[in-house]
């Protein structure tokens, strides 16, 4: 392009220069473009998050912070509170498991039906959480398949406990898997290689050379597990029923509350779980530092 | 250690069908069969995708052959599994544990086998001393230049004391000068501590340089094994020939010993018939005489070699090499006339 121009003869210039004209102004335009972009951005992300919340603060703070704080600190509340975060704490904890055990047979063996197990990890991604539950009722509940069984032992799943933890699991079963089968795929398998022929047996393997290699990822899907646990709406209303004190949880609580005009309440609540929410948030942002630091390391 | 390899054949399945066995399989290690004398140093050499690295993996157990069988001391090990082989492995890209220390690195081996942690990284330091890195037993590997940590991967390595150390391009992702030191220092290595070892290699240089034996691989397939002087002697497959040096290929016709290609014609030891004649560029004589076979074409000089290339008649291009002081080279200039001689040359008879 540059050898083009010097040795172009003086006639081709002004219309070499009308192009070079062309381009700055399309560079001018391109800028201006990523500004535009960036304050749709903003004005998005104003719009969407600080405006809900900016609202709901305002909206606190005119009921009057006592009353939120009472209503809050009522029993039917805290035991929402508690209910949402026995269900966070349960798929946290069953997800470390599963989630690791899913991503190392999923990335790291061979089998038949590996591909359906695949998609099956995605599906919670892919279907309203109403329909899972919906499923789920047509399955266990009162009328479901299986009720005659479930009876039989005295088993109670749907609108019990049972229900909700079924309900939290699958809609969060994807997070800590996909994240850890990601990682394990971008890390590969010489240090495991290298580590079985140093004579480690298979579990030390796993334990002193796979897992300090995801550790971070692991958090990172657990948080993420936490986070979808505790917003979950859709599959908690279907499966458990909202009963207070029994069921319902964090979100169907707001909803509650709402629904019966009790403000107070729905809002004080909401405020809280938009707080547990900013603590998570800052928690993964740290974490996706680390982990890209660490798969900086790759080589 | 000795081993012995009968028969080796691993076939990697058509990831487009996704089915291991049908027809579309690739085979990456074709009917391979070698033994190796305990102690020694032997290089595996070949051109890229040959199979080199399959034929290790399968020796160290990381990868199971389809057909065949891999001894150890007599012994079959071909189902032994990868941590019960006491072998050493030293990977193409180091694959060292990144979140561990170089120390902690080298005493991993004897770590997993509850040898007494003082014990372990007391034999760390010894061996980080033996490869040179002594006080580095602090760091992490990305703290390292590629050179260190090939050096801390062959540590490693060798701090379980394996009976059998396997070594993918060991050299293969430092720098030139690098390269050659660590090649050095391999054979010394080696001859200090005396464990056999087998190591992949696509540089004929490197092979010839540092090992006892190589093994010449091609497709899969065992094309030669042999010293280097053997293999550089008397190549046994044109490949060989044509990889472990400078050659000229020609199509030949072979009576009563003596390969003809136009007015070139050299003796050769193939049967009668077609065959392509195979000449290495050192094994030519040329001198300046206006009553010759080929005139010649260009000379380059390359730091102290000098190269001919030149046409012969009815034969076509050759390239002949020389020391930049012969003095045959006198007035060889492009253009001239020359006559050429062929003092060595392999037939090797063709369909
Ligand atoms: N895991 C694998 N799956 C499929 N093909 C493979 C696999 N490993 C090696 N191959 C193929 O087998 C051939 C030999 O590979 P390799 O042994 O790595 O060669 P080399 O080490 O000589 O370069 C190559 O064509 C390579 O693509
Ligand atoms: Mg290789």
């Amino acid at each position: 392009m540059r050898a083009e121009r010097d040795v172009g003869a003086p006639a081709i210039a002004p219309v070499e220069a009308a192009k070079l004209d062309a381009r700055d102004t399309r560079g001018d335009r391109l800028a201006a473009g990523r500004v535009a972009l960036g304050a749709v951005v903003v004005l998005y992300l104003a719009v969407v998050l600080l405006g809900p919340m900016g609202a709901l603060v305002a909206e606190v703070s005119r009921i009057g912070i006592g009353e939120v704080l009472s209503a809050v600190l009522a029993p039917p509340a805290l035991e929402a509170l508690g209910m949402s975060i026995a269900l966070v704490a349960i798929s946290v904890v069953v997800n470390a498991f599963v989630g690791t055990i899913g991503a190392i047979a999923l990335v790291r063996h061979r089998f038949v039906g590996r591909g359906l197990l695949g998609a099956l990890a995605d599906l919670p991604l892919a279907v309203s959480p109403v329909m899972i539950g919906l499923a789920f009722l047509l399955l266990v509940g009162r009328e479901g398949v299986l009720a005659p069984v479930l009876e039989a032992l005295d088993w109670k799943i749907v609108y019990a406990f049972p229900g909700l933890v079924i309900g939290t699991l699958f809609v969060t079963l994807p997070y800590t898997m996909r994240e850890l089968a990601y990682v394990l795929e971008e890390i590969g398998t010489s240090e495991e290689e290298a580590a079985a022929t140093l004579g480690a047996s298979a579990w030390q393997t796993f334990w002193h050379v796979t897992f300090p290699n995801v550790r971070v990822a692991l958090g990172y899907g657990l948080l993420m597990t936490a986070a979808r646990a505790l917003g979950e709406f859709g599959a908690v209303l279907v499966l458990g029923g909202s009963i207070s004190g029994q069921t319902q949880t964090a979100t169907t609580f707001i909803h509650d509350a709402v629904e019966e005009r009790a403000l107070a309440g729905g809002y004080g609540m909401a405020l809280v779980l938009g707080a547990i929410s900013v603590v998570l948030l800052a928690l993964l942002e740290h974490l996706k530092h680390r982990r890209a630091r660490a798969l900086g390391r790759t080589k | 250690m000795s081993i012995r390899v009968e028969h080796l054949k691993k076939r990697f399945g058509d990831f487009s069908t996704g089915s291991a066995g049908s027809a579309a399989d690739f085979v990456a290690v074709d009917d391979v069969s070698f033994e190796v004398e305990s102690g020694s140093l032997v290089a595996l050499l070949g051109p890229s995708g040959s199979g080199k690295s399959t034929i290790l993996r399968i020796l160290a157990g990381l990868e199971a052959p389809d057909e065949g069988r891999v001894l150890f001391d007599g012994v079959d090990a071909t189902h032994v599994h990868a941590r019960a082989r006491a072998i050493g492995f030293v990977f193409q890209h180091y694959a060292l544990f990144r979140h561990l220390t170089v120390e902690e690195n080298v005493a991993f081996g004897l770590d997993v086998r509850n040898v007494p942690k003082a014990t372990s990284r007391r034999r760390a330091n010894e061996l980080l001393d033996l490869v040179g890195l002594g006080g580095l037993g602090g760091r992490y590997p990305s703290q390292l230049s590629g050179g260190q940590r090939q050096r801390v991967a062959l540590a490693r390595a060798l701090a379980p004391e394996p009976k059998l150390l396997l070594l993918d391009e060991p050299f293969g992702a430092v720098d030139a000068k690098v390269r050659e030191e660590l090649r050095e220092w391999l054979r010394r290595l080696h001859d200090e501590v005396g464990v056999t070892s087998i190591f992949v290699t696509h540089d004929q240089d490197e092979a010839f340089s540092v090992s006892d034996r190589v093994l010449v691989i091609h497709r899969g397939r065992l094309e030669q094994l042999g010293t280097p002087s053997e293999i550089l002697d008397e190549p046994r497959t044109e490949f060989v020939a044509g990889f472990v040096g400078e050659v000229n290929v020609f199509p030949a016709e072979v009576a009563n010993g003596e390969a003809r290609v136009g007015a070139l014609h050299a003796k050769v030891g193939a049967p009668d018939g077609h065959a392509r004649l195979v000449v290495r560029s050192y094994d030519v004589k040329l001198w300046r005489e206006d009553a010759g076979i080929a005139t010649v074409e260009r000379v380059v000089t390359l730091g102290d070699r000098v190269r001919v290339h030149a046409l012969v008649d009815g034969a076509g291009s050759l390239v002949a090499q020389f020391p930049r002081r012969s003095s045959l080279l006198k007035n060889v200039e492009p253009g001239c006339r020359v006559q050429v001689e062929v003092t060595s040359a392999r037939a090797y008879p063709r369909a």
